[in-house]
């Protein structure tokens, strides 16, 4: 009846978890009991639950992504605290079984889903208020891929109390992931959550595709879209040739483990290796899926706050369309001990240190577009700055892990976990971070306060620092990853020191909720009346913050690039229409959340084996697809009269100002 | 009625005045799914790669050669490709605005395609039970049952979609989204046969080599 699934299955040994379940739990029920006493259910469905708006989605994976950060991090101070102690004769609090889950689930939620979600999520934000779109191509579709991002957070979340996760390591790799060696259920937690994440992602990366090739306002030229929308067209395409793969990898290896199948064993022909090519067929590009859209940010923000327009903007098109076909070519680096020769090895490690040369135009652009301007130095450039410093070191190791003669000294070394944690916290969580506080006004009309925002710049700035560049010079004494114990005391005190800088981190996280919570609670002071609080070049911020649901009542005309800077220049940057048409939006709709819920029923039950109740969630998700699909009625008209008293309660008080304060950054000037 | 919807041309589905960036013209799902058939085909290029990785571990099993039946699946080739062109003839009464024509030529197809599926289902059952090479006998068959059947459930689930169209069609009649998603399923379905010539070329012709 249940499968595999009993009682046993919760770990009540385990005090670390019964307590984290203890505290979810009481976190859990409070936080109902107080969405239940506010009476916000209703709200919470109507607006957000149900929600089509790209820039509702958007912010719903934000803060998707900000808790899994935070599960993401427990499980990183668990480790630091336990390579602390473990050295020698101490066997540390960890034991072995319960380390390898958590070093495996750190990877798998830090990349699956805190920077996906976030990055995601960011394009969902500011792609469509970019290029003077109205929401993407299929709103509908992007409801559904949130939805199925959260299924995958419900797996991974619930294998910590239900059963246990996979002890693998992030990539999963078999033999060790095949039912011979992981005979639990944790693998295949992994496998589901995986699929069911990565078929939204997938659906995501389509749907970008077609709306920044589609719904370019009227006038905008491919090269006159923002870098950032740039960044965002080649990371959807990497998302739709690299996602498949993976999806391929993890169904052969779900073959292997429910059909008795040998794609991966080590018996009857089945080739290991062969997972490993595929799955870093998707894997690196999946780390210039992460990046391309920071690279994006940071040209914004610099631009921006350096007053002037971006330094070379051409070259930065082609440095981003040129990693992205790049980063196809470069797989067999993650494996140069797999033992493929010379030849191929050496053509993987020259192509891979090729891709150091676009980033590097890329970091040139950027300084030159600092040089001479007049640089603000608010949070997102100091994010900026603190990125270009550290990711140009993280660079550096990566060239030198491209040589493979190098490589066979450092691979799986703890130089190879600095040198990826130095360009994924270094680049992509600086990136996403600068972009929070670049953003956040756009999303919810204010700003976020600055005091508490620098301090938990320092602590993560330090921390970072503290917590890795002890584990390259660990790298380079011979310590390799994931050890839940070691016998060489030597290594001790750098691994306290990097305990330390996990602490430091801690802090930043904690000082970072505070300047929401701070933010949150004084936003009658931080509000930004004009949409435009820094000066910005870009059609996002032509638009009130936060921005109508329908983004822009009239579509603006582009026929340059950094348009909205050039109206205010002209004094034409916010023209009051003497006609408003009506505009067609689409409606909100619960199929995507159910069809998600049905999903996550299907994954719990394919993780059990509980078949009867696999082929329901997979009818009941086949079954609300099909109610969508017949109903006609998934749009509604929204009245010129009524877009009119929106734009005019905001555009008389806001021309108003302008006369009075001047040109061009009025809104900076009030803000 | 308005104008018929064709890979390259969509109409707005409301006439008027309005603006409509936001509507869904056509064009833009076609775009799109024609972007998603192109993940599909990298879905199969996986399964083609690990085919051609694993097609000579037969771990002292059975080959292809001494398993494949070329007139069976020729017959089998020849069912889908007729499906093809039934549905070909589908699309064509579509676009004339023949509403009755569109649902026999619909329901046409599916037999063809059900046709396949069921030798399909024949032929696994036939090497499961009676030859003994199931996909669990040696990577080779895993890799050949796993290839061969992701194409089966593909079918299948087109099967499904053109039982669901029929329905639609008559109960919708020819309207701007019942064409897109027509024209949808019409690519899906002559992808689902240019895959199957390379699953017949690589997989059972090189097989029997």
């Amino acid at each position: 009846m249940f499968g595999k699934l009993s009682l046993s299955a919760i770990p009540y040994h385990e005090p670390i978890i019964m307590g984290t379940l203890l505290m979810v739990c009481l976190g859990g029920a409070a936080l109902l009991g107080f969405v239940t006493y506010q009476r916000k259910w209703g709200y919470l469905w109507t607006e957000w639950f149900t929600t089509v708006d790209h820039k509702r989605i958007g912010i719903m994976y934000g803060i998707l992504a900000m808790l899994m950060l935070l599960r993401g991090f427990a499980d990183a101070i668990m480790m630091r605290a336990q390579q602390a102690v473990a050295s020698a004769d101490a066997a540390g609090y960890l034991p072995p079984h319960h380390y390898d889950q958590i070093f495996t689930a750190h990877g798998v939620i830090m990349i699956f889903f805190v920077a996906m979600p976030f990055v995601v999520g960011l394009m969902n934000l500011v792609v469509p208020l970019q290029i003077g779109a109205r929401d993407v191509a299929y709103p509908f579709l992007n409801s559904l891929s949130y939805w199925l991002t959260a299924s995958g957070v419900v797996l991974v979340m619930l294998s910590m109390f239900v059963g246990d996760f996979a002890a693998t390591g992030w990539l999963a790799y078999p033999p060790l992931s095949e039912l011979k060696f992981s005979p639990t259920v944790g693998v295949d937690y992994y496998i589901w959550a995986l699929q069911l994440s990565g078929l939204g992602t997938t659906l995501s990366g389509i749907n970008f595709i077609v709306t920044i090739l589609r719904m370019r306002t009227p006038g905008m030229k491919l090269m006159q879209m923002p870098v950032f929308t740039w960044t965002a067209l080649v990371t959807n395409i990497l998302i739709v040739a690299a996602f498949p793969v993976l999806t391929v990898a993890l169904a052969l290896l779900a073959a292997d483990r429910y059909l008795d199948m040998h794609f991966f064993t080590n018996e009857l022909g089945g080739n290991a290796m062969l997972y490993i090519n595929l799955i870093w067929i998707w894997g690196h590009p999946e780390v210039y899926i992460l990046i391309l859209p920071c690279f994006g940010v940071f040209s914004e923000v610099v631009a921006t706050f350096s007053g002037k327009p971006l330094f070379g903007y051409k070259s930065m098109v082609y440095a981003t369309a040129g990693i992205g076909v790049a980063s196809f070519v470069v797989w067999l680096h993650h494996f140069f001990t797999m033992g493929s020769g010379a030849d191929v090895n050496a053509f993987f490690g020259i192509s891979t240190m090729i891709i150091s040369i676009p980033t590097g135009v890329k970091l040139f652009n950027w300084l030159f577009t600092m040089y001479r301007g007049r640089i603000k130095f608010t949070l997102p450039m100091l994010w900026t700055v603190a990125f270009m410093v550290t990711f140009t070191i993280g660079g550096m190791t990566g060239v030198l892990l491209a040589v493979p003669g190098a490589d066979f000294v450092l691979h799986n070394s703890l130089f190879l976990i600095a040198h990826f944690h130095n360009v994924i916290i270094g680049g992509v969580l600086f990136g996403l971070f600068a972009a929070i506080n670049y953003w956040f006004p756009k999303a919810f009309g204010f700003k976020l306060e600055e005091r508490w925002g620098k301090a938990s710049f320092w602590c993560w700035v330090v921390g970072f620092y503290l917590a890795f560049m002890p584990l390259y010079v660990l790298g380079l004494m011979g310590m390799t990853r994931r050890m839940n114990h070691y016998a060489n005391p030597a290594w001790q005190p750098y691994l306290i020191v990097a305990a330390v800088g996990a602490v430091f981190i801690a802090l930043g996280i904690g000082f970072m909720l505070l300047q929401f919570a701070v933010s949150i609670r004084n936003r009658a002071e931080n509000r930004d009346l004009t949409g435009d609080p820094w000066g910005g070049r870009t059609l996002e911020w032509a638009t009130s913050s936060p921005a109508p649901f329908y983004n822009f009542a009239v579509l603006p005309k582009v026929d340059e690039l950094d348009q909205f800077w050039a109206d205010k220049e002209h004094r034409r940057a916010y023209p009051s229409h003497a006609h408003y048409a009506d505009i067609h939006m689409p409606r909100n709709t619960g199929v995507g959340l159910i069809m998600a819920a049905f999903g996550t029923v299907l994954g719990f039950a394919m993780v059990w084996h509980i078949w009867w109740l696999a082929i329901g969630g997979l009818l009941g998700m086949i079954g609300s697809f099909m109610v969508r699909a017949f109903d006609t009625d998934v749009d509604y008209c929204v009245p010129g009269a009524e877009v009119e008293k929106i734009e005019r309660a905001r555009l008389v008080p806001l021309n108003k100002l302008i006369e009075n304060v001047g040109p061009a950054s009025a809104g900076e000037k009030v803000a | 009625m308005s104008t018929a919807i064709t890979a390259n041309h969509g109409v707005l589905p409301h006439g008027g005045a309005h603006e409509h960036e936001h509507h869904d013209d056509g064009s833009k799902t076609l775009l799109g799914f024609w972007i998603y058939l192109m993940s599909d085909c990298l879905i199969f290029s996986g399964l083609f790669a690990t085919f051609a990785v694993l097609g000579h571990a037969t771990a002292g099993g059975p080959s292809g050669k001494e398993l494949f039946d070329l007139k069976f699946v020729f017959g089998e080739t020849m069912l889908l490709l007729i499906s093809s062109f039934t549905f070909g003839l589908a699309m064509l009464n579509m676009h004339a605005g023949k509403r009755g024509k569109v649902i026999a030529w619909l329901f046409v197809t599916f037999l063809f395609g059900a046709g396949f599926v069921g030798m399909e289902v024949y032929e696994f059952h036939h090497l499961i039970v009676f030859e003994h090479a199931g996909p669990s006998r040696s990577a080779f068959l895993s890799a050949y049952f796993g290839l061969v059947g992701t194409h089966g459930l593909h079918v299948t689930s087109g099967l499904i979609w053109l039982v669901t169209m029929m329905v639609m069609v008559g109960k919708f009649g020819l309207t701007d989204a019942v064409q897109r998603r027509l024209s949808c399923l019409s690519l899906f379905w002559h992808f689902l046969d240019l895959v199957w010539i390379c699953v017949f070329s690589f997989v059972y012709l090189f097989g029997v080599l």
